[in-house]
């Protein structure tokens, strides 16, 4: 598993598309969201919120990553090539989603460097932030693990590439309030797992720890549901491949 | 000794039969092609010797291993090049080499040492270094058979393993396959009558999941009437032998 595992961090690593649009989009929309705040403030723009915010954002981009990896390899027929092999299904599934952990932890800490430079208040929070991603990643991750068992490598352009991107940036409250839109926009954000991991990254920033569970719960329990679904649609896919 | 004993294998989707109580042995070391026109059931065949897809009904014993109650050890005397090049672009030839060398538990020394020799083997050491989705399509079907061939399988299975090539490539990539005769039992399936004629100790064509003839490609000729083998297997496909 170490093998493939190894193999899949090459593949996304080693692509420069990935790299700008994992690591460098979400700096570059913490130097642009950061200078409007220098002119217009807006108080989601102020460095304290934008940047545990972007890590969330960021992730979207690790669902593009894996659902991307996973189809080209369904198409390519890699992955019929090495379902003739002793791999297991864990193999499989562990060898696609574990190395995007630590892409994922690196990503937030790149965040948290470029608002330190912005003035945001360096405090042993931060590592705090970076580890209470994961539950949110997990959801991410494994949400790349169920488009790419079932969708072709057009569609996951489409749909993780663009809805799912705009969905997390809209519905998770980086970008505006969503107080201001409120009605039904917010009831739908509520329900959605985006704007309560921001505020579990917002929650560990400040320290807020208490505030921290209701909305990791919901964090959590997407996780669980994508993990159970994404894991589903992998062995399937795997036994009609 | 046979290496591939094949037992009525059946193999339906629905109400479509894809092979349809198939029939056959290979023995240990021959180099066996599949012929057939498109739906004639060779990649269905393929697929349910090397364990991808369940057969409906029957079974296939490969080195004495059923694909039905034993697919795992199948897995470990297989080697599978499929009709697509199938390598990960953005690895180097070598390790390319090395992921399909670990995914079949090699040792690290074992590995470093299979992965050389198959550079050798397959004369890949002047792209070595480059990332596979950057080579040519015969240099891709070369890396594919040497990758087919990192758990030192007892039998390859080659899926149209020359579509696409222009005629040097495929010329080389016939020499590649001659050097493996009589060390591997190979399966070949292939469109190209020349190379089924070339390359194979014996040919089974297929039709509608069924296999119409089976014998050498001489055989095949005398069984036909025919004097080019095209014609053979054509006048076979169509019902319209001696």
């Amino acid at each position: 598993m170490l093998n493939f595992s190894s193999r899949t961090a090459k593949e996304i690593l080693r692509d420069p598309v990935n790299l700008g649009f994992g690591l460098g989009f979400p700096v570059v929309l913490i130097l642009l969201l950061s200078a409007i705040q220098a002119n217009v403030p807006v108080s989601v723009f102020q460095i304290d919120s934008l940047a545990p915010g972007m890590t969330v954002f960021g992730l979207s981009f690790m669902t593009l990553f894996a659902a991307t990896l996973i189809a080209k390899d369904r198409e390519s027929a890699l992955l019929q090539r090495l379902y003739t092999t002793p791999l297991t299904a864990a193999d499989f599934i562990f060898g696609y989603t574990l190395p995007l952990l630590p892409i994922v932890l690196c990503q937030a800490a790149v965040c948290f460097v470029t608002a330190f430079f912005l003035g945001l208040e360096v405090t042993v929070n931060v590592l705090w932030s970076v580890l209470m991603i994961i539950p949110a990643s997990v959801f991410f991750i494994a949400l790349g693990l169920l488009c790419g068992s079932v969708l072709s490598v057009k569609q996951v352009g489409g749909i993780c590439g663009a809805l799912l991107t705009n969905l997390t940036a809209w519905l998770s409250g980086i970008w505006f309030d969503l107080e201001l839109v409120g009605g039904a926009f917010k009831k739908a954000a509520e329900l959605l797992p985006f704007c309560h991991a921001v505020r579990v990254e917002q929650a560990a920033y400040a320290g807020s720890f208490a505030d921290i569970w209701p909305d990791l719960a919901w964090v959590i329990a997407y996780a669980a549901a994508a993990v159970i679904f994404s894991v589903l649609a992998f062995l399937h896919q795997m036994k009609h491949q | 000794m046979n290496a591939i004993e094949i037992k009525k294998l059946t193999k339906k989707y629905k109400d479509v039969t894809a092979v349809d109580g198939l029939e056959l042995s290979v023995r240990q070391g021959e180099l066996f092609a599949l012929l057939g026109v498109n739906g004639a059931g060779k990649t269905t065949t393929i697929k349910m010797l090397s364990c991808l897809t369940s057969p409906t009904s029957g079974e296939a014993l490969l080195g004495g291993k059923s694909i039905v109650s034993q697919p795992g050890e199948v897995k470990r005397i297989i080697g599978v090049s499929p009709q697509e090049t199938a390598v990960a672009p953005n690895l180097t030839v070598m390790e390319n080499l090395k992921l399909m060398c670990g995914v079949h538990g090699l040792s690290k020394e074992e590995t470093r040492a299979r992965a050389q020799a198959l550079c050798e083997e397959f004369e890949l050491g002047e792209v070595v270094k480059r990332k596979a989705g950057k080579l040519s399509g015969g240099w891709q079907r070369r890396l594919s058979i040497a990758m087919a061939l990192t758990g030192d399988p007892e039998i390859l299975f080659l899926d149209e393993p020359t579509l696409g090539l222009d005629v040097i490539a495929r010329s080389e990539l016939w020499d590649t396959v001659r050097a493996l005769k009589g060390k591997k039992t190979i399966i070949l399936t292939t469109h190209y009558m020349e190379e089924a004629e070339e390359l194979s100790d014996r040919v089974g064509i297929m039709r509608g999941g069924k296999l119409l003839a089976l014998g050498t490609a001489e055989e095949l000729k005398a069984l036909a009437g025919k004097e080019k083998f095209e014609d053979a297997f054509v006048a076979i496909v169509k019902g319209e032998g001696k």
